[in-house]
C-alpha cells in the first residue's frame, strides 16, 4: 500500500471537511503532492481534482513537486522587505534557474517563500533544509548555493 | 410587504428578497457583475452597491435582504462613484483590446464601461500575462478574465461537473484547472454554459469560421449544411429579432446565399433517430436489454456519463445523435446518389452547441477517416458568417430546405427542447408497438424548463417509465438513484444544458433568462400548427430506408447510424 491509501484509511467516509488535514498528512509522508495522490484523493471524498488543487494553491504550505535535496525557503515577510530580501529572492531565482514553489529537474535543487519565519531580528532570512541563515545579502546567497554546487560535483566523483 | 424608501420614493417589498430582486421590480436597473439569476448571491464584485441609511460603508444590493423602513439610495454621488472605480479597477490590468475582441460588442465589462462614462485610464495596473488554453472546443483567455466567478459557479453548481476553479490567492489567484493542465483533459465536458456565463471575452468557443470561409471558396468542394432544430428559433436574436421567433425559411434562404451547395434540416435526422432509438428501445424492453435506456444525443452528457458513471455505458442507446446521423448519410447515401467521392464533400453544421465541435471530432464519427461531420459552427459563428458574407436575414425570402434530408416532422423540431426527444420517441414508439397513433400527441408534463420531469406512459398493455432530466446537475441526482437500485425507469432523455438545447452554450449572447423560454415556446408553437407531427410519418424518412437503409436496427443502420462509448479515465 502507498503513502496515500495508508493516508487515506484513517478517514473512512471522510467529506470535504477532512481535505486539509489529508492533503497535509500526504505532503507529511510524500513530501508533496502528486498529481495521481490529487486524483485518489479526489476519489475518495468526491470532490472534483480541480476543487483540491483549487484549495491547496490558495495556501503557501502546499507543494506541488517533490523538494530538492537542497530546499530553500526565503522569507518574504515584512520586515525581510524592507530588508531587501526580495533582491535575495531575485538572485535565488537567477542562480538556480527556478521559481518560487519549483524543484530542479535533477530534483537538486528547490526554492520556496513563506510569508514570515518568526525570525524578524534576524532579518532578511532564509532557510536551506531548516538551518536559518541571518542577514542574508545576494553575495551571500550566491556563496550558500556555491557551497551546494561544490558538495554535488565531490559527490559525483 | 415590507415597505421602504428608495431614492425618497416609498415602495414595497416582499419579505425575505433581496435589495436587488425589489429595485428590479420598481424599474431601477443596478449594474452587477458576479450575480446569476437562480443562483445564491456571492457578492464578491461590489457593482452593485446601493448606499443604505445607518450603515457605515456602501452595502451590495444583490445579497443584501430587504428590512423594514429600509432607507436606500442607489445614484447618490458615493454609489455611482464607486461603482465607477471598480469598472476602472477592473480595467488596470485587462489587456482592453476590445476592438481585436471576440466578445467586442457583447461584453458587460465593456458595457458597464460606458454605463458609467468611464473615458480614460485611471489605472495603469500591470497587465494579466497567462496564456490562452486552446486545448479543445472551449477556449480560455485568463487575461481577459476579471474574477468574477460566474464560470466557476455554473460549472459547479448548475452542470456539477468543477472543471474549473479558483487557483492561488489574493492577487495571483487566477481561474484554472487541476495542475493548469489543458480543459482537453480535465473534466470538461465542453457544454459551453461558461462561456454564456462570461461577462467579458475570457471564454469563448474555438472559431471554425475561417475553415468553413475557406472550403466555401475551395470550387473542388462541395460543401452542405444542416441545421439543428433549436437554431432557427435563437438565430434571429442575434439580428435583433424578438427572442422565440422561429426563422426558419429565412435562414434556409440565407445559408443558399453564403453558398452551401445544400442546405439540411437536422431535424430530418432527429425523425431517423427516432425510428432507430425508439426500435432499439423496444427492442431492449422485450429482448431484456439493459434498462433504462438513455438517450444519446446530447454529446456533453455523453462525455460525462464515459467520465463519471462508466459503469452506466451500457444503457447508453448505441444511436448516434441527429448530427452525426446527418453526416453519415451525407458522406454515404448522399454522395452516392450524388455521384461524387464523400471526400470531397465538406459537411458543416450549425450547432447550437459548443460539446458539437468535440463531438465531430471523435475518432469514432470517422470512418476510413473522413470525418462525417467537418465542422461545426455555433449559433454565434452562424450570425458572424452571414454578417461577414453581407447576407441580410431578414431580408429574405423564406425558402424550403434540401432534398433528400429537407423533409422533417414536429417532432424532430421539438428535439430543441428538453422533453422534446422523449416526446417524439413516445409517439412513435407506441404507433410501433401498437400500430395505432396515440390519441393525444402533446405530453404536458414533459414540456417547460423543470430541471426533471417524470410520466408514465400507457403504450398498449406495457407501462412505460419515463423520465427527462436537463442540466447534468440534475443528472447528477437521478443516475446516484438508478445506481442505487431505482427500476421503475424504461427510459430517460437526458440533455447537458438546462431546458435543452434551445438553452445550449452556443446560443446568442447576451440574451436574458427568458429567452430560453421564449425559444422552447416557438418550437411547441410549431408543434401544434404543422400536421405533420410523427416521426415515423415522414416520407423522406421512409423513403432513405427503402432506398438505402433497409429497416431501423438493421445492418447498414448498424454501420452508420450507431456507435460505441469507452470508459475515460480523468484528472
Amino acid at each position: 500500500m502507498n503513502d496515500v491509501e495508508s493516508v487515506l484509511k484513517k478517514f473512512p467516509r471522510a467529506g470535504r471537511d477532512a481535505l486539509i488535514p489529508i492533503l497535509q498528512e500526504v505532503q507529511e509522508s510524500m513530501g508533496y503532492l502528486s498529481r495521481d495522490a490529487v486524483a485518489r484523493i479526489s476519489k475518495h471524498l468526491d470532490l472534483p481534482a480541480t476543487k483540491i488543487y483549487g484549495v491547496a494553491t490558495f495556501y503557501n504550505q502546499f507543494r506541488f513537486q517533490p523538494r530538492g535535496k537542497h530546499h530553500f525557503t526565503v522569507c518574504r515577510g515584512t520586515a525581510c522587505h524592507v530588508k531587501g530580501s526580495n533582491r535575495v529572492m531575485e538572485m535565488a531565482e537567477k542562480m538556480l534557474k527556478l521559481k518560487a514553489g519549483e524543484t530542479s529537474r535533477d530534483r537538486v535543487f528547490s526554492l520556496e517563500t513563506v510569508a514570515c519565519m518568526g525570525a524578524c531580528g534576524l532579518s532578511p532570512v532564509m532557510s536551506l533544509n531548516g538551518e536559518f541563515h541571518a542577514k542574508v545579502t545576494p553575495q551571500k546567497l550566491v556563496k550558500i548555493i556555491q557551497e551546494c554546487r561544490e558538495t554535488e560535483s565531490k559527490n559525483e566523483c | 410587504m415590507i415597505e421602504m424608501q428608495v431614492d425618497g420614493r416609498d415602495i414595497e417589498a416582499r419579505e425575505g428578497e433581496t435589495i436587488l430582486a425589489a429595485l428590479k421590480r420598481e424599474g431601477i436597473q443596478v449594474p452587477t457583475l458576479c450575480y446569476m439569476e437562480g443562483l445564491l448571491p456571492s457578492g464578491s464584485c461590489r457593482m452593485c452597491v446601493v448606499e443604505m441609511e445607518g450603515a457605515a460603508g456602501l452595502i451590495p444590493s444583490c445579497s443584501y435582504p430587504v428590512a423594514q423602513g429600509m432607507k436606500i439610495q442607489t445614484r447618490s454621488p458615493k454609489v455611482l462613484e464607486a461603482r465607477k472605480t471598480i469598472v476602472e479597477l477592473l480595467l488596470g490590468n485587462h489587456p482592453d483590446d476590445c476592438l481585436y475582441c471576440v466578445r467586442s460588442g457583447k461584453c458587460d465589462l465593456q458595457q458597464l464601461a460606458q454605463t458609467m462614462g468611464v473615458r480614460q485610464r485611471s489605472f495603469r495596473g500591470k497587465k494579466n500575462q497567462m496564456e490562452k488554453d486552446v486545448s479543445g472546443p472551449i477556449v480560455r483567455d485568463p487575461e481577459k478574465c476579471i474574477l468574477c466567478g460566474r464560470c466557476v459557479r455554473v460549472c459547479e453548481e448548475v452542470q456539477g461537473i468543477g472543471a474549473i476553479e479558483f487557483v492561488g490567492r489574493g492577487c495571483r489567484s487566477y481561474i484554472g484547472t487541476a495542475f493548469d493542465q489543458g480543459l482537453n483533459v480535465s473534466t470538461c465536458v465542453n457544454c459551453g454554459q461558461c462561456i454564456v456565463a462570461c461577462p467579458t471575452g475570457a471564454l469563448s468557443e474555438h472559431s471554425s469560421i475561417n475553415d468553413v470561409v475557406a472550403a466555401l471558396t475551395d470550387p473542388n468542394r462541395m460543401v452542405v449544411v444542416q441545421h439543428a432544430p433549436s437554431v432557427s428559433v435563437s438565430l434571429g436574436e442575434e439580428f435583433g429579432v424578438e427572442p422565440g421567433q422561429d426563422v426558419d425559411g429565412k435562414m434556409v434562404a440565407a445559408l443558399r446565399r453564403v453558398g452551401f451547395d445544400r442546405v439540411f434540416d437536422t431535424s430530418f435526422t432527429a425523425d431517423l433517430t427516432i425510428m432507430e432509438e425508439a426500435s432499439e428501445l423496444a427492442a431492449r424492453i422485450s429482448g431484456g436489454g439493459v434498462l433504462p435506456m438513455f438517450t444519446s444525443c446530447s454529446p456533453g452528457w455523453i462525455k460525462f456519463v464515459e467520465q463519471f458513471y462508466p459503469d452506466l455505458i451500457p444503457n447508453l442507446s448505441s444511436c448516434k445523435s441527429p448530427q452525426q446521423m446527418m453526416g453519415a448519410v451525407i458522406k454515404s447515401y448522399f454522395a452516392e446518389r450524388e455521384k461524387i467521392d464523400p471526400a470531397r464533400i465538406v459537411s458543416v453544421s450549425i450547432m447550437p452547441c459548443t460539446a458539437k465541435k468535440f463531438e465531430c471530432d471523435r475518432p469514432e464519427m470517422a470512418p476510413n477517416h473522413v470525418p462525417d461531420v467537418d465542422y461545426v459552427l455555433t449559433t454565434r459563428e452562424a450570425a458572424q458568417l452571414l454578417r461577414m458574407f453581407g447576407v441580410d436575414l431578414l431580408a429574405m425570402t423564406p425558402e424550403e430546405a434540401d432534398t433528400p434530408f429537407g423533409e422533417r416532422s414536429t417532432a424532430g423540431k421539438i428535439f430543441g427542447a428538453s422533453g422534446g426527444v422523449m416526446e417524439a420517441a413516445v409517439r412513435t414508439a407506441h404507433f410501433l408497438l401498437t400500430g395505432k397513433e396515440l390519441d393525444r400527441l402533446d405530453m404536458q408534463p414533459l414540456r417547460g424548463m423543470k430541471g426533471a420531469k417524470e410520466i408514465r406512459a400507457k403504450i398498449g398493455d406495457l407501462e412505460v417509465g419515463a423520465a427527462v432530466v436537463s442540466g447534468l446537475g440534475n443528472a447528477r441526482k437521478l443516475l446516484e438513484e438508478i445506481r442505487a437500485g431505482r427500476k421503475d425507469l424504461h427510459f430517460i432523455e437526458f440533455m447537458t444544458c438546462p431546458g435543452g438545447c434551445i438553452n445550449g452554450g452556443g446560443q446568442p449572447i447576451g440574451s436574458d433568462p427568458d429567452a430560453a423560454r421564449a425559444r422552447m415556446q416557438a418550437l411547441y408553437r410549431i408543434d401544434q400548427v404543422e400536421s405533420l407531427r410523427v416521426s415515423h410519418k415522414n416520407t423522406q424518412v421512409a423513403r432513405l430506408y427503402e432506398e438505402y437503409l433497409g429497416k431501423p436496427l438493421g445492418k447498414k443502420s448498424h454501420q452508420l447510424l450507431h456507435t460505441h462509448y469507452n470508459a475515460r479515465d480523468i484528472l
